[in-house]
């Protein structure tokens, strides 16, 4: 029940958006977070999305694992 | 799916936990303090693949699982006494065992017990059964509490008069305290929940770092996030340093989300909490406010406490506290399977029994 799922934003009306999870379409309380907008990727849970997904920051981690790797 | 597959790359992961054999030297215990991360490190056979010399220590991080056989056995209680109420609760609470019954049994027996995926889904039943009331039966952790205060908020705005919530809520940094402070299991260091990070912010286990001298490392669920993260862990005890560093940090931020934290504190206020297996812990509960007292099932109906008996046999408290690992349950695999589940760390999907049994035969 704790599972949070990352979803693509691809409506947004007020404090609701449809969310695309995996293909499925999903709508969502945006209650909880602020300034998202259209084609954010957010981290849905229990029908809200909690937080924003910070997509510079997520090819950083992989460059990260990566360069850890090579130093071997 | 773009934010999931790049970070279960196999090669990758190989090649990050060769980098743990090449660093680590010293005997050290981990805790994963969430379920969803013992879940990942169970079913992409990260235990085994990690050197003898790194010991992870599943934690209290299952909501189901936390919840006490008191406050299971009192919704149960409360559901036979009142028909007239819907009690709304998520998926994974209905065949956690009481002491004589579960809600599942509770439901085929008659009672109105709905499974929610959302609390938004207990409004919906509010709003199209005006004569009924409604209760969310709420457990969960930071991540869960400001999705059912929104829902509070959102009830409280259209003025719906039959819902309430009985706040079970509980807190991850207190327990993560109790455990160091009860002295039991030796740990290290801590790999920090993802989820419910976002919400409090990394900030919120300072006082690990501070006071206790563990380092903390919050780590994402994917296979390589997990093994990045004890990378990040072992790096930090080979060198003999104790910090908060973020692994996850695509969606966790040091402050986390301030909204969600303001939604919590608007209507909750902490509270003592019964923990299974722990016991109560100070603090470690979110109680809701006076203000909004109509919307609190403890004051809108009589729901006394239930009895605290355990499942007999059952060791889901030393697992719980990481004191003991499943198999060293003598009921594990044997009376007690997923299919036939003695307590609840083998009901839930997030349960250190279950991640156990399910992918007992995994190697990476
Ligand atoms: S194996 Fe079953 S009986 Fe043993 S601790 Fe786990 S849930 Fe309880």
């Amino acid at each position: 029940m704790c599972l949070g799922i990352p979803g693509r934003i691809i409506e947004i009306s007020g404090s609701v958006a449809v969310i695309d999870v995996a293909g499925a379409r999903k709508t969502v309380s945006m209650a909880l977070l602020d300034g998202v907008s259209m084609g954010d990727y957010v981290i849905v849970h229990a029908g809200f999305a909690i937080e924003k997904i910070d997509t510079q920051k997520a090819e950083e981690t992989l460059r990260l694992i990566n360069e850890v790797i090579v130093k071997r | 799916m773009k934010y999931l597959d790049e970070y279960r790359a196999r090669e990758q992961a190989q090649g990050i936990l060769g980098r743990i054999r090449e660093i680590s030297k010293r005997p050290v215990n981990i805790m994963e303090i969430c379920g969803t991360h013992t879940h990942a490190i169970s079913r992409y056979g990260i235990r085994q693949a990690l050197p003898p010399n790194i010991r992870l220590i599943s934690g209290p991080g299952c909501p189901v699982c936390v919840t006490s056989a008191g406050d299971i056995n009192r919704i149960i209680a409360f559901s036979r006494a009142r028909p007239d109420v819907i009690i709304a609760t998520f998926g994974d609470m209905l065949r956690v065992p009481g002491s004589n019954s579960s809600l599942q049994e509770e439901r085929a027996a008659g009672g109105d017990i709905r499974v929610v995926y959302s609390p938004l889904n207990a409004l919906d039943f509010a709003r199209t059964n005006p004569e009924k009331e409604v209760v969310i039966y709420a457990v969960g952790f930071e991540t869960t509490a400001p999705t059912v205060a929104a829902t509070i908020l959102q009830a409280h705005t259209e003025a719906i008069k039959n819902l309430s919530v009985l706040s079970l809520h509980k807190l991850t940094p207190p327990a993560m305290k109790a455990l160091l402070d009860s002295g039991g299991a030796v740990i290290d260091g801590f790999i920090c929940p993802g989820h419910v990070t976002a919400i409090i912010g990394a900030k919120a286990y300072g006082f690990l770092a501070d006071d206790y001298h563990a380092a903390c490392v919050v780590a994402g669920f994917e296979p390589l996030d997990a093994i990045f993260g004890i990378y990040m862990l072992i790096s930090q005890l080979e060198a003999g340093r104790a910090e908060i560093e973020i692994q996850y940090d695509r969606v966790v931020t040091w402050d986390g989300n301030r909204r969600a934290q303001a939604i919590i504190a608007e209507v909750y206020e902490p509270c003592d909490s019964t923990w299974r297996g722990v016991g109560m812990i100070p603090g470690s509960g979110l109680a809701i406010r006076q203000a909004y007292a109509q919307y609190d099932a403890l004051r809108r109906f009589e729901i006394p406490a239930g009895d605290e008996t355990e499942p007999a046999g059952c060791r889901c408290g030393e697992v719980l506290k990481g004191m003991i690992a499943p198999p060293e349950c003598p009921l594990f695999g044997r009376a007690c399977n997923t299919e036939r589940p003695v307590g609840p760390c083998m009901v839930s999907s997030e349960g250190t029994c279950a991640a156990y049994y399910k992918y007992r035969s995994i190697t990476v």
